[in-house]
């Protein structure tokens, strides 16, 4: 028998705070019941699934990107590595060479031009993955170093790790950042599917455009769920009417959901509906994308 | 004594620009010589990053004594201005550079 690819699923959202968690731990926590599922948080400047995902935590490892270090015994201060760096990381002041290491994109161009080997690339500590077990559902969290401003490298480096060590989990869910820009870009971009999070309200609409334009640039095939339906109005519906994005499901506004969420448990089981809902999540994605089983 | 301004322009009339990275011009006076020169640093428009550590080291080459600009260099640029012995004025925007440079001989400026 040949081994299944994965079926990645990418949770996004234009807009913050429209469910994506909500979505992500409780999709994940339910398939896990029925099927062996791995869940990634991949919203590292602010990691929040390990609230409600509780498990065994099995292993922590840094993970790094590479910045120049200038010797200054062996520099002659020919200007190259400032010249060189489009992001103006490597500064030449005086007789003194600046490495800007927030600006730095690890690209290698000042240390591979140096004549003199002044500048050697060395490690730098941007973030750390935790892996976490529970029962069928595996849960990875990508968490970057306070301080650090680069989301992109952590989430490239979490995907290349989740594609070499967790290849026979069929299915995988990443709990992307929100908005539109680069690190949500780095996050879906790896996927085969992406569930975008909104709200029926004008902002949710706003921003579901938006990420629809981003993601379909992308390539993707997508797939929208509204969360909180009945406030609002209906705009978000006659968007995706009209645009032929399917409407996964509609999680109804209700207080129960609110009450579970804040205190960090997850839903479904004490909201039927909650559950109903991602069952028709399951069911879609089973019907259109293959079983994964 | 040798003061940088950033400006919008390149004369005493012009107006300071409150940015520092991304300052259109530097404007450079010579107490001495009574010299004013400028550096276009239409340049940094295009840069998506490292504006403020472009802008230092041009700054940099300069050496002036002292600088005066509008809400004062962020992290990176400071990183890097700290390797110039320069006092840095700050709060300088809606002024031209001459009640920039008035305000400053006078003492009205804050120094950072």
């Amino acid at each position: 028998m040949t081994e299944k690819k994965p079926f990645k699923i990418a949770i996004a959202s234009g807009k913050g705070g429209t469910g994506k968690t909500l979505l992500s731990t409780n999709l994940a926590a339910y398939l896990s019941q029925t099927r062996s599922t791995l869940l990634v948080d991949l919203d590292v400047e602010e990691p929040n699934d390990f609230i409600f995902i509780k498990g065994t935590l099995e292993s922590v490892s840094d993970q790094y990107k590479m910045i120049p270090e200038w010797g200054e015994d062996k520099c002659t201060l020919c200007g190259i590595c400032s010249n060189v760096c489009k992001y103006h990381a490597v500064v030449q002041l005086g007789t003194f060479i600046a490495v800007f290491k927030e600006l730095c994109h690890s690209c290698y161009a000042c240390s591979e031009l140096c004549p003199e080997l002044a500048l050697p690339m060395q490690k730098h500590k941007i973030g750390e993955l935790s892996k976490r077990s529970d029962g069928h559902l595996t849960f990875i969290e990508s968490r970057l170093e306070i301080c650090e401003e680069q989301a992109v490298p952590l989430i490239h480096q979490t995907h290349n790790l989740v594609d070499e060590d967790y290849n026979k989990i069929p299915f995988q869910l990443f709990d992307c950042p929100p908005g539109t820009s680069c690190p949500v870009i780095a996050a879906a971009k790896n996927t085969d599917y992406v569930i975008l999070v909104t709200e029926s309200t004008p902002f949710g609409l706003n921003d579901l455009k938006l990420a629809v334009e981003t993601i379909s640039k992308l390539g993707k095939p997508l797939g929208v769920i509204i969360n909180r339906h009945g406030i609002g109005n209906n705009d978000v519906e006659s968007y995706c009417a009209h645009n032929q994005i399917p409407v996964l499901a509609k999680i109804p506004f209700d207080r129960q959901i609110a009450k579970c969420y804040s205190k960090g448990e997850l839903v479904y089981a004490k909201v039927e509906h909650v559950e109903t809902s991602l069952r028709q999540i399951i069911k879609y994605l089973d019907e259109t994308h293959g079983n994964h089983e | 004594m040798k003061i940088a301004f950033t400006a919008t322009g390149t004369s005493w009339d012009s107006m300071i620009d409150p940015r520092f990275g991304r300052t259109e011009f530097i404007v450079l006076h010579d107490e001495e010589s009574q010299e004013l020169i400028s550096i276009d640093n239409w340049a940094v428009k295009n840069e998506t990053h490292g504006a403020g550590t472009a802008t230092s080291q041009k700054i940099f080459e300069l050496k002036p004594d002292v600088l005066i600009t509008g809400n004062g260099p962020g992290d990176n640029a400071s990183g890097a201005l700290k390797h110039l012995k320069m006092k840095i004025f700050v709060n300088a925007h809606d002024m031209t550079l001459r009640q920039a440079y008035n305000n400053y001989k006078d003492g009205n400026l804050k120094e950072i």
